[in-house]
């Protein structure tokens, strides 16, 4: 690593770049489009935010839909991460340390969120669960409200969110094989405690990597969310379905405080994500010496 | 260190913390509406909760969902459990009472006046000084003027839209051709209109899916020369962005517009609302529900509260869906359904 560090500048090691000036071009074209494409809009979010002070701000906040908007989005993301966690574990934990027949099969079917548009995913859920659909008319007599109600903005979140984590710890586990695994089955550890003890220490940073990406889809989905939300005020619109409607009611100060708080989340994000990588990176590089010794 | 029964605790109880308030008792009703009606509704709601406690002691919560007519229609027979719909044309509500069967297909007579408390019509909304000078229905088929309406397939307002271009196209072509008898019922007549309507539909540069996007379209990102749009969301354009920036053009002849109501019977017989949903869709009948619907910019139908607000509405020529188009059911499915002449028309392009 150290030694792509000191040579990654081509003018310094290659003649032929010397005096060029095509680096420099291109370094000015990479930070023009990051600025028009990503901070101009990141600083327009908070000039239109902040554009009637920092009073109305506020005060689009105590808005109880508002309140209601943010409460809906933090349960989403309360139920939906723990599930979508003992799901990536248990399907990487299959995938990566044993053999079955349609191990391809299963690794694809993770993947299919992915690949499919969220408006997609939303449409599916209406169609197991709408009133026409496969379970309506069971549901209806049971007076159960799955779709146009939480439980549907949860399936639809979780839908969407299902591959973050496994995508993230399939790799990882792969790389790290089964040995340490299969010694301690050898020493005679149980299954848990091979789990606890063994697994779990090794691949905690990718699992909270995974949980991190999760984390900012869920509270950013709009999608799937948006076609089974039924979008209720003050009951079924998560916050950027609310960014949606204060800003199709012309309350443009409301939208942008709503933005704002998404967009502060996402920072949070990138730099808890930033953390994470590097420890990831400061741990392989002890294992790796620790190994050698 | 946490360990991971006490963060499963933890996550469990937050998890019920957050979703108890959401569960309190009180009468909760589900309206379910169009997309302009969001400041009518929001006013009209809380009058009517006021009403209803000083009348029966209970304290009534009305919940609103907004989008474009079409679409909302679709969610309901999806199952989204409206108390009362107030969508933007009554074949959206017909569509409901015959996919979802969720009430009778009768429904458009149980409540006065076509179950419409409130009228509006269309008009056009053009930038200040109108500086392609648009006056009329025939200056839209003109090159170079942009033309923003919503998406007649999701949008009640772009229904209305289409449907009066093409009763002035009719109404034209029997000014031009005076000698021949039913002009207007003639099949020139209504290759004329189809024209026409196609030639309006070139120069729309983008379909929203609802009336609000369209506004927003035009007024806050300042596309196109002209909007076809309800009355009372031109008027609320001009009331949020102020008369020196916008102005409304009147058309020689327009459309009576009759965004109508309606109870959903099996919702409200399963959640045990009937009394309360009955009762607040015959508030806007009411002198205090026609006074909010006319403050709101909708033609109020009481005569008393229409004299009012006389000069607030500038008189329109206006023909009626059922004399020119024998109703919703056939104009649905001449114009709106697939393979429809909207979708041959909007094909083409």
């Amino acid at each position: 690593m150290s030694i792509t560090h000191t040579q990654s500048d081509l003018r310094q090691t290659h003649p032929a770049y010397r005096g060029r000036w095509t680096p420099v071009i291109l370094t000015t074209i990479a930070i023009l489009f990051l600025g028009v494409f990503l901070l101009l809009p990141l600083a327009a979010v908070f000039v239109e935010a902040f554009r009637k002070g920092i009073g109305v701000y506020l005060q689009s906040f105590t808005d109880p839909d508002a309140r209601s908007a943010m409460r809906l989005t933090l349960l989403v993301t309360l139920l939906v991460i723990p599930l979508n966690l003992v799901f990536g574990v248990a399907a990487s934990w299959a995938i990566t340390k044993f053999d079955f027949p349609g191990k391809g099969i299963f690794l694809t079917l993770i993947d299919l969120p992915f690949a499919i548009s969220p408006v997609i995913s939303g449409v599916i859920f209406v169609m197991l669960f709408g009133l026409n659909g496969w379970f309506g008319p069971w549901l209806i007599e049971h007076n159960i409200k799955i779709i146009f109600a939480v439980p549907g903005i949860v399936l639809a979140t979780l839908f969407v969110t299902f591959p973050f984590i496994a995508r993230e710890l399939i790799p990882l586990m792969q790389s790290q094989g089964t040995e340490q695994e299969q010694a301690a089955l050898v020493l005679g550890a149980s299954g848990w405690q091979m789990f606890r003890r063994i697994t779990l220490p090794n691949i905690k940073w990718g699992l909270l990597y995974g949980v991190i990406l999760c984390n900012a889809r869920a509270i950013g989905e709009f999608g799937a969310v948006s076609v089974v939300s039924g979008h209720i005020r003050g009951q079924t619109n998560t916050i950027p379905l609310h960014i949606e409607i204060l800003y199709n009611e012309y309350n443009f100060v409301g939208a942008f405080a709503m933005a704002s708080l998404l967009t502060l989340l996402a920072l949070v994000t990138l730099a808890a994500k930033t953390l994470v990588e590097w420890k990831t990176r400061k741990d392989q590089a002890k294992a790796v010496i620790g190994g050698i010794r | 260190m946490m360990t991971i029964k006490t963060w499963i605790t933890h996550v469990v109880l937050g998890v019920l913390v957050l979703a108890i308030p959401g569960y309190a008792k009180d009468i909760k009703l589900l309206n379910v509406s169009y997309d302009p009606t969001r400041e009518l509704y929001q006013e009209f709601n809380k009058a009517f909760a006021a009403y209803w406690k000083e009348k029966t002691g209970d304290t009534v919560v009305i919940n609103q969902s907004h989008g474009g007519a079409g679409k909302q229609a679709r969610a309901v027979i999806d199952g989204l459990e409206a108390d009362v719909v107030t969508l933007a044309l009554a074949y959206d509500i017909d569509a409901i009472a015959e996919k979802a069967k969720l009430f009778p297909k009768t429904w458009q007579s149980r409540l006065p006046n076509n179950s419409s408390p409130y009228t509006s019509t269309i008009v056009f909304l053009v930038r200040k000084g109108n500086p392609k000078q648009i006056k009329d229905w025939d200056d839209l088929i003109k090159p170079g003027v942009w033309i923003i309406t919503p998406n007649p397939k999701t949008s009640g307002g772009a229904r209305w839209n289409y449907l009066a271009a093409w009763a002035f196209a009719l109404e034209q072509y029997k000014i031009q051709h005076p000698d021949q008898k039913d002009a207007e019922k003639s099949g020139e007549a209504d290759a004329y209109s189809r024209e026409f309507v196609a030639k309006i539909f070139k120069n729309v540069p983008v379909l929203d899916s609802g009336a609000r996007g369209s506004t927003t379209t035009f007024v806050q990102r300042e596309i196109g020369d002209v909007f076809l749009s309800w009355e009372n969301e031109a008027f609320l354009a001009i009331k949020e962005f102020g008369a020196d920036k916008f102005e409304i053009v009147i058309p020689s002849l327009s459309i009576l517009a009759e965004p109508p109501v309606t109870v959903v019977d099996k919702v409200v017989d399963r959640r045990g609302t009937r009394e309360v949903a009955q009762a607040y869709l015959e508030f806007l009948y009411s002198e205090k529900g026609q006074d909010i619907a006319a403050r709101n910019f909708y033609r109020p139908r009481l005569e008393s509260v229409a004299k009012k607000y006389a000069e607030q509405f500038p008189k329109v020529k206006m023909i009626t869906i059922d004399a020119v188009f024998g109703g919703w059911q056939k104009a649905q499915k001449r114009h709106f359904d697939d393979g429809g002449v909207f979708d041959q028309i909007y094909g083409i392009k």
